[in-house]
């Protein structure tokens, strides 16, 4: 619906302050924030009142990927990559759990949904200090198997050195060039299968491309480390990510149990006639119905899940290298070492790998309003 | 199929959800028996026990160690939420019904900031709030709690107008209703539980903020969740102390859902599901 000219003068007065605030507080922070990142800022006295920031070009990215003493940042970019992985994972199959449960309209459901859902309200500090408890090393979790009869667990939760998965970071390009070049196989087998002939060159030429980066250049270029550094699946960030799982399951049951509401009546019934079984009813047609839930739900706590660091914070403390994350260290290598311009870098990569969630998300939203 | 409710629940079922309900209550449970525990009863390999009696006194001692950052986190909540409100609401109504050439487009500029991790801006913030000399003041975390609550605020507000029929609108207008006329005799007072759903957003929100409380702030204007975090941080505390205090600083939220949580479920699908 559109206004008065007189009307549309009014909205955009309106919308003035709020516009500038943002355009200043959002836009021109990122583009500030890129800007450091490109500078030495911080080696000296960088809190002076003009401290002296010389550009650098990519340097700092260059030393927190490939530099001998940026180690943790690369473990702790694996760290967030698993953690976001798990998290998804975990409250995407429990949440699920708890709806199809609630759904089957048990009583006292009010209850119950209350009781899946109040961690969400808390503060990660309070939740965080409560699972710090629970994961002690002599207590805890750890004397559950007392009540069985069995020894006490000795598993370090949050300070275990131990890795899994293990791979050498000088084979990263070569992983990121098979991975991509499977996505461009697909897409050309889906150019091949429908026809679509510039498609279909597209996925030719970039699969091509990556598969002789993988099997070939890959072994002719100089490694982007000088030695092999492992990195892998630290153990001692399990007991964080069932903390985050149980603090964010409410919220995806929550949203598959209004998909499941939404469904109409007679699907289930349709189904029945059909002589299917309810795990047959949930498996086949209530789950690939609710697709866009799950979509959303995969883009919500993907982000949620680069925004740990307070719970990583009070849980293991921001000094815990075994559970760090980009979030963690960049406030470290700020607010205590004084490094702005590699604190800038890290958060210019944490907010890379936000957007890649965010950015088609907005645009897929735009268009559905438009 | 929730209108089915005189077909038979398996006890499967119920086995399940309760089962869910035990674990899912297990951190209330340990925080509330070591909270009560007296320090000289707490011991690591009784962990699960429940106190041999209650004593209170942590309670106290946790409230008068948190205190000044219990009133800090008042105010800052409190003012921050109001302020975020009442721009998102007039922000609000323009995106929602006066719609003009490109608005969507700001709309979209707007949902823009509610996503970026925060620690994409914390420098030049940290920056700014130095240089007009409110850094460390609970100012500076005000400005920052408004300025990047307005995308949410204005989204909730968005949403609910949306569900004012445009036709009440139009008659309106034809009886010679202007801008602020239209807003502040019809929107404002219909507005109720928009504030509300808003409102809850923003507090539990703010007060449950970690990030700028330890960056932006200095000792005397610390919010509750970094005087927790603080209290819980020293390696001597003892376990009731933390426990206690984590009972404090969650109490105000918790109330909240527990009165308003159909209002608080609103909120948080205000951001995932579209109307």
């Amino acid at each position: 619906m559109v206004g008065s000219k007189k009307n549309t003068v009014y909205s955009m007065l309106i919308l003035l302050p709020s516009l500038i605030l943002l355009l200043v507080f959002v836009y021109g922070f990122i583009g500030n924030s890129f800007y450091v990142s490109l500078t030495d800022w911080g080696t000296g006295a960088a809190l002076r009142e003009n401290p002296v920031k010389n550009l650098i070009g990519l340097e700092n990215y260059r030393q927190l990927f490939t530099g001998a003493i940026h180690e943790r940042f690369r473990q702790d970019l694996i760290n967030a990559i698993f953690y976001s992985l798990f998290l998804v994972a975990g409250t995407l199959g429990l949440g699920l759990f708890l709806a199809i449960m609630l759904d089957k309209g048990p009583k006292g459901e009010n209850i119950l949904r209350t009781i899946f859902l109040f961690p969400m309200a808390l503060s990660f500090v309070v939740t965080g200090t409560i699972w710090r408890w629970i994961f002690s090393p002599k207590g805890g979790v750890n004397l559950i198997p007392t009540w069985f009869g069995m020894e006490r667990g000795d598993f370090l939760w949050l300070s275990s050195r131990e890795k899994v998965a293990l791979f050498n970071w000088q084979s990263v390009p070569q992983i990121i060039a098979f991975i991509l070049f499977v996505i461009f196989a697909f897409m050309l087998y889906g150019g091949w299968k429908n026809g679509r002939k510039t498609q279909t060159v597209w996925g030719a030429v970039l699969s091509g491309l990556m598969l002789f980066y993988a099997a070939v250049l890959h072994y002719l270029l100089p490694p982007i480390l000088p030695y092999a550094e492992f990195h892998g699946f630290s153990l001692a960030t399990v007991g964080i990510i069932i903390a985050a799982v149980w603090q964010y399951s409410g919220y995806t049951m929550a949203l598959y149990l209004a998909g499941l509401r939404g469904l109409p009546v007679a699907m289930y019934e349709s189904a029945k006639m059909d002589g299917a079984g309810d795990i047959t009813y949930y498996l086949k047609i209530a789950i690939p119905n609710m697709w866009p839930i799950t979509l959303s739900a995969i883009i919500i706590i993907s982000h949620i899940s680069l925004k740990l660091f307070a719970l990583i914070f009070s849980m293991a403390g921001a000094d815990n290298a075994s559970t760090g994350h980009p979030s963690v260290l960049m406030y470290l290598i700020t607010f205590r070492a004084n490094n702005f311009a590699v604190g800038a870098a890290i958060s210019v990569i944490l907010f890379l790998m936000a957007a890649l969630f965010i950015i088609p998300y907005l645009i897929q939203s735009y268009r559905a309003r438009r | 199929m929730s209108q089915n409710t005189l077909r038979r629940v398996s006890p499967i079922v119920y086995v399940m959800v309760l089962a869910a309900m035990v674990i899912f209550l297990v951190p209330i449970y340990m925080a509330l028996i070591t909270a009560l525990k007296n320090p000289a009863e707490i011991n690591l390999a009784t962990a699960w026990n429940l106190p041999s009696y209650p004593y209170w006194q942590s309670f106290v001692e946790a409230y008068n160690m948190l205190l000044p950052s219990l009133r800090n986190s008042l105010v800052l909540t409190i003012t921050g939420t109001v302020l975020s409100a009442l721009v998102g609401s007039i922000n609000g109504f323009v995106f929602s019904k006066n719609r003009f050439r490109g608005s969507e487009v700001v709309f979209t500029l707007f949902l823009f900031g509610m996503f970026i991790p925060y620690q994409i801006i914390l420098i030049p913030l940290f920056q700014l709030l130095r240089a007009i000399g409110i850094y460390g003041s609970l100012y500076g975390l005000i400005l920052a709690h408004v300025v990047y609550g307005i995308p949410i605020t204005t989204l909730i507000f968005r949403n609910f107008y949306d569900q004012i029929p445009d036709s009440i609108v139009e008659s309106a207008r034809l009886d010679g209703a202007g801008f602020f006329g239209l807003y502040g005799r019809l929107f404002l007072p219909l507005s109720v539980p928009g504030f509300v759903v808003v409102g809850i957003w923003q507090f539990t929100q703010i007060w449950n903020e970690f990030l700028w409380g330890v960056t932006l702030t200095k000792q005397s204007s610390q919010p509750v969740t970094v005087g927790l975090a603080q209290l819980a941080g020293g390696q001597a505390v003892n376990w009731n102390l933390p426990m206690a205090g984590s009972f404090l600083a969650g109490f105000p939220v918790l109330l909240i859902y527990i009165f308003f949580g159909r209002y608080f479920i609103r909120g948080l699908l205000a951001g995932s599901v579209k109307e």
